[in-house]
């Protein structure tokens, strides 16, 4: 019995090979947001294997950490290229998530039967911003110190569990190195468990119910998965490969200056820039909204904006465009326009 | 015997292309990667001698296990009152020795190996003697030298 007869045996790889044979993907207009998900997949493994090297050398404690991330950049060979490519396909991935979920709900591709697949992309969202400001901290310079004292700050600030919410992230009242240790174990174990079990079911239910098409009908013309897919999204990956090379060598990341609990706040601190909208925003409310602190009505804005995300596909159901897909389109235009609007006035403010 | 005709088909053209292009970048991938994994040479502290105690902190027929150039070493006091001084490191898996003052030599506890108070072994597995170092007393201090 040959080696792949034994395999086929046991493993069953056959039906799998079969199946991905016979997958197709619809041929659509703006039929480029098909790659995005297989961009932000791309980025992820780049995460999981520089994550994977940086643990090698990186130290999570107060006095070690910062130093730990200045021996990778100098002595470490290539440490430099192993850390600012990690930083740079961090920044990358969060914005090929957004892409991706806005590229799936413009084509309406949470409609049933995939409402869990649109669900399980929000949470992998949520989870990907988690990873941000976890991952923010670690080589605990002045910027991440900072960042991290106001963005846990604002979590102080929920209605009614803010406060023992702060202390649990912060693993106390202030950002020590209790937070520091806090944040790493977040950051390379509690959401890479999460992330395998959210992506597992993200893709499988990817494969379970076939690529979405945005008609009721599907379109007349599919390219076949294998190999012109295939080598599409080879030719993006390689292309993102490429483009991560580029920055991570023209454009290092800076280590910055180490964190000194003591010291005042630096001039312009910001946010990554991801989370610059929401810090605008908290910044123009007014301090009283409602009968709620300004903060509050902020962060309670946001929570529901984030439960309106993951119900979209009950708001919008029918499988034709109907007056809820208007309403539904027309918030997600008012979403992007807001999201991108308060970034460039967060950067532009004075 | 003549050569067959030398084909370069499209196909074959493309295939190597493709091929080599592949390797490349696996290269350009997989360098890096292992060089990163090799560690960065520590600044090893080499000196050649040091302070391993004071005097009056060894009693005879007693012990103490200092740092010398990152490893452990030991200085032995012998009942007469001589000074001694070891590599720690067990020869035969590394293991720290100590000084057994009740049998009165040096004693490995990982694999019950025994060595003499001139580092010659004894008993039990260990394949060489320990390293000796040559040990002066300068006032207080007893200082322990590497050989040159």
């Amino acid at each position: 019995m040959g080696l792949g007869a034994w395999l086929e045996d046991r493993l069953r790889w056959r039906a799998a090979d079969q199946f991905l044979r016979h997958k197709r993907v619809p041929l659509v207009r703006h039929g480029y947001v098909y790659y995005f998900g297989g961009i932000t997949l791309f980025l992820f493994l780049i995460q999981v294997v520089t994550g994977l090297l940086l643990l090698m050398y990186y130290r999570p404690t107060a006095d070690a950490a910062y130093e730990s991330v200045r021996f990778i950049m100098a002595r470490v060979q290539f440490g430099w290229l192993v850390r600012s490519v990690h930083s740079w396909a961090a920044n990358l991935m969060v914005f090929w998530v957004f892409a991706h979920l806005f590229g799936a709900f413009f084509l309406r591709a949470y409609r049933r039967p995939r409402e869990l697949t649109w669900i399980s992309g929000g949470l992998l969202l949520f989870v990907t911003l988690a990873f941000g400001f976890t991952g923010y901290l670690l080589p605990w310079n002045m910027l991440a110190y900072f960042a991290t004292k106001v963005g846990t700050e604002i979590v102080g600030a929920v209605p009614l569990v803010g406060g023992p919410l702060l202390v649990l992230l912060r693993g106390g009242e202030d950002v020590t190195e209790a937070t520091l240790s806090r944040f790493f174990g977040i950051h390379v174990a509690i959401l890479p468990a999460l992330t395998t079990l959210l992506l597992g079911l993200h893709l499988f239910l990817v494969q379970l119910h076939g690529m979405s098409h945005p008609g009721a009908r599907p379109p007349g013309r599919a390219l076949p998965f294998i190999p012109h897919v295939v080598l599409r999204e080879a030719m993006i990956w390689l292309g993102m490969t490429a483009l991560l090379a580029v920055l991570a060598v023209l454009l290092p990341w800076p280590a910055g200056e180490k964190a000194d609990p003591l010291a005042p706040a630096p001039a312009g601190i910001k946010p990554e820039w991801y989370f610059v909208f929401m810090f605008q925003t908290l910044k123009l409310i007014p301090s009283h909204v409602l009968g709620l602190e300004g903060e509050q009505a902020g962060i309670v804005a946001f929570v529901l904006g984030a439960a309106v995300l993951l119900a979209v596909p009950f708001l919008d159901r029918g499988e034709e465009p109907t007056r809820a897909t208007r309403i539904v389109r027309a918030a997600g235009v008012a979403a992007v326009l807001y999201i991108v609007g308060m970034t460039a006035y967060g950067y532009l403010a004075p | 015997m003549a050569r067959p005709p030398l084909r370069v088909t499209r196909r074959s053209l493309a295939d190597y292309l493709i091929g080599t292009g592949l390797a490349g970048l696996a290269g350009t991938i997989l360098y890096p990667l292992v060089r990163y994994l090799i560690p960065p040479k520590v600044r090893e502290v080499s000196a050649g001698s040091i302070v391993a105690a004071k005097v009056a902190e060894v009693a005879p027929n007693s012990g103490k296990v200092f740092l010398f150039g990152g490893k452990p070493a030991i200085l032995v006091r012998t009942p007469e009152g001589t000074f001694k001084a070891f590599s720690a490191v067990c020869t035969h898996l590394a293991c720290t020795v100590q000084y057994r003052p009740e049998i009165g030599h040096i004693w490995c506890a990982c694999h019950d190996g025994h060595y003499d108070l001139n580092g010659q072994v004894l008993a039990g597995p260990p394949p060489r003697p320990l390293p000796e170092f040559s040990v002066t007393v300068r006032g207080d201090d007893v200082i322990v030298t590497r050989p040159a």
